[in-house]
């Protein structure tokens, strides 16, 4: 479905709210069957990967909800000098002992691999996880660091200057992409 | 885009309340960062900050060496006793050698009124003032700002009293510009002598020579250090009659709101601003200002070294 924005540019929905549905579940279930029993926690990267982490978690069974942290990688970031607009810190926050456990790094959109990299600093920072896996709701391409996820809710190739959203109001999400 | 008004930290005049609620929630990140297994980011790596002190100060020097530390800039440290300054070079001198050395921040502290803003006048790089003659003390305003809003909730709206020596403190003078902008009923207390008569006026506060009245239903009791090298007699015959007459009581602090709190910048005298056993009662936060200390820092630097450099990148 293509719709003009008010923008005037184009505006694709690449996956609708059953669609987004249909990869939390899937993404949520590889991570059980791969990092099985083992102590693990979800990591959010904020502020993308928070709602997406938040819906992983409520999609797993009732005795596996794995303990939820978060960090923000503006500390981290090797672009200080040409950053955000707005660069107000969000909290970083992870409630469970990072020393030797598996940890599932969650964001909603991958494209460089420069926030994971920031992210995967800023965790080692707390302690030294046995493992640090990367679950992503849409991988566009366009890698610019050897970082390939583990878990893979959607592949896209997309060019770079494209756009990609990622909504989760109950009820509407959506992903979106917009050319530019 | 800048959070911040200028490149440079002088004074409390020029932040608007949304600059200073700014400052206080980088500060609440960084605070975390400070509670971490690995106390430091790689944020300011490759910046140098100078710290440069014409007075004595272990805490203020050492919060800011930590602050800068712990985003991984370069903390160089330049005091009186071990430099050319003792040897007659003017400030302007220094500022223009500092110049040429490429930091990204000077932190200054300085006996005279001005330093500060003089040395931003001659320098490209941010300029922070960390306490000038009785002039100003912005990060110790904006630290005590944080311990305020961190255990009360916020930062407008409260009874706040100062107590101790007015004249003399550029604590006192900072804290009343930052509080009065905040929105909160400030009162300052301390004998008549240690009262600038313009006092009320120039801050929007209001004065009293008595403890009882300031501190009846205070929600922040803030006590200044009485600085003995200050004192002449003619301003306060003996320390002891100061304890008499403005030390804090039990009985005094009975009158303070339920959930007051006591704050002090430190050095403390026991037994002087406040009965000995008083300084460790559980409505004091002595100890949670110097940590909010190291974090306010942080976010100085951080906004102020970081963010100077993405307001002139191209984009």
């Amino acid at each position: 479905m293509n719709v003009k924005s008010e923008l005037g540019d184009s505006v694709e929905t690449i996956l609708d709210a059953s669609a987004v549905d249909r990869a939390v579940k899937s993404l949520s279930s590889e991570i059980l069957a791969c990092v099985g029993s083992r102590a693990i926690g979800l990591v959010a990267i904020q502020r993308g990967g928070l709602a997406l982490a938040e819906r992983l978690r409520e999609s797993l069974p009732n005795d596996q909800r794995l303990p939820l942290g978060r960090v923000d990688i503006s500390l981290y970031r090797d672009d200080a000098a040409t950053s955000l607009p707005d660069p107000r810190i969000g909290p970083s926050q992870i409630p469970f002992d990072v020393e030797g456990a598996d940890i599932v790094l969650v964001d909603d959109v991958m494209q460089t691999g420069r926030t994971v990299r920031a992210a995967i600093h800023c965790v080692l920072d707390y302690g030294r996880p046995r493992r640090i896996w990367l679950a992503v709701l849409v991988d566009r391409g366009g890698r610019e660091l050897p970082i390939v996820p583990d878990f893979i809710g959607e592949t896209l190739t997309l060019p770079a200057s494209d756009r990609v959203d990622v909504d989760f109001h109950p009820g509407a999400e959506r992903v979106t992409r917009r050319a530019r | 885009m800048s959070q911040l008004p200028s490149r440079d930290l002088l004074e409390i005049d020029g932040l608007e309340p949304q600059h200073v609620t700014a400052i206080l929630d980088s500060a609440e990140a960084f605070l975390e960062v400070s509670r971490r297994p690995v106390r430091k980011v790689p944020t300011l790596r490759g910046k140098t900050v100078i710290n440069l002190f014409y007075e004595n100060s272990t805490r203020t020097r050492t919060s800011f060496e930590l602050a800068a530390k712990r985003l991984s800039a370069d903390a160089v440290n330049m005091s009186v006793a071990t430099s050319s300054i003792k040897k007659g070079e003017s400030l302007y001198d220094t500022a223009k050698t500092l110049e040429a050395m490429h930091p990204d921040a000077v932190v200054i502290r300085h006996p005279e009124s001005g330093a500060p803003h003089f040395l931003a006048r001659h320098l490209r790089c941010a300029v922070i003032n960390a306490g000038d003659g009785m002039h100003a003390h912005p990060t110790q305003a904006l630290l005590d700002a944080f311990t305020i809003r961190k255990s009360l909730g916020r930062i407008s709206g409260l009874k706040v009293a100062i107590c101790g020596d007015i004249a003399h403190s550029r604590v006192a003078r900072s804290n009343c510009a930052l509080l009065t902008r905040m929105g909160n009923d400030v009162h300052v207390v301390g004998p008549r002598t240690l009262i600038p008569p313009d006092f009320e006026k120039a801050f929007g506060v209001t004065a009293h020579d008595r403890l009882e009245p300031a501190l009846q239903d205070a929600d922040v009791v803030m006590l200044l250090r009485i600085q003995r090298e200050r004192l002449g007699e003619a301003l306060l015959p003996s320390l002891r009659e100061y304890a008499r007459t403005f030390g804090v009581s039990r009985a005094l602090l009975d009158r303070l709101a339920p959930n007051a709190i006591v704050l002090h910048p430190g050095p403390m005298n026991r037994g002087v601003e406040i009965e000995p056993e008083l300084a460790d009662d559980k409505r004091s936060r002595v100890l949670d200002q110097v940590e909010a200390g190291v974090a306010v820092r942080m976010a100085l630097l951080y906004m102020l070294i970081g963010e100077s450099q993405s307001s002139r990148a191209p984009t």
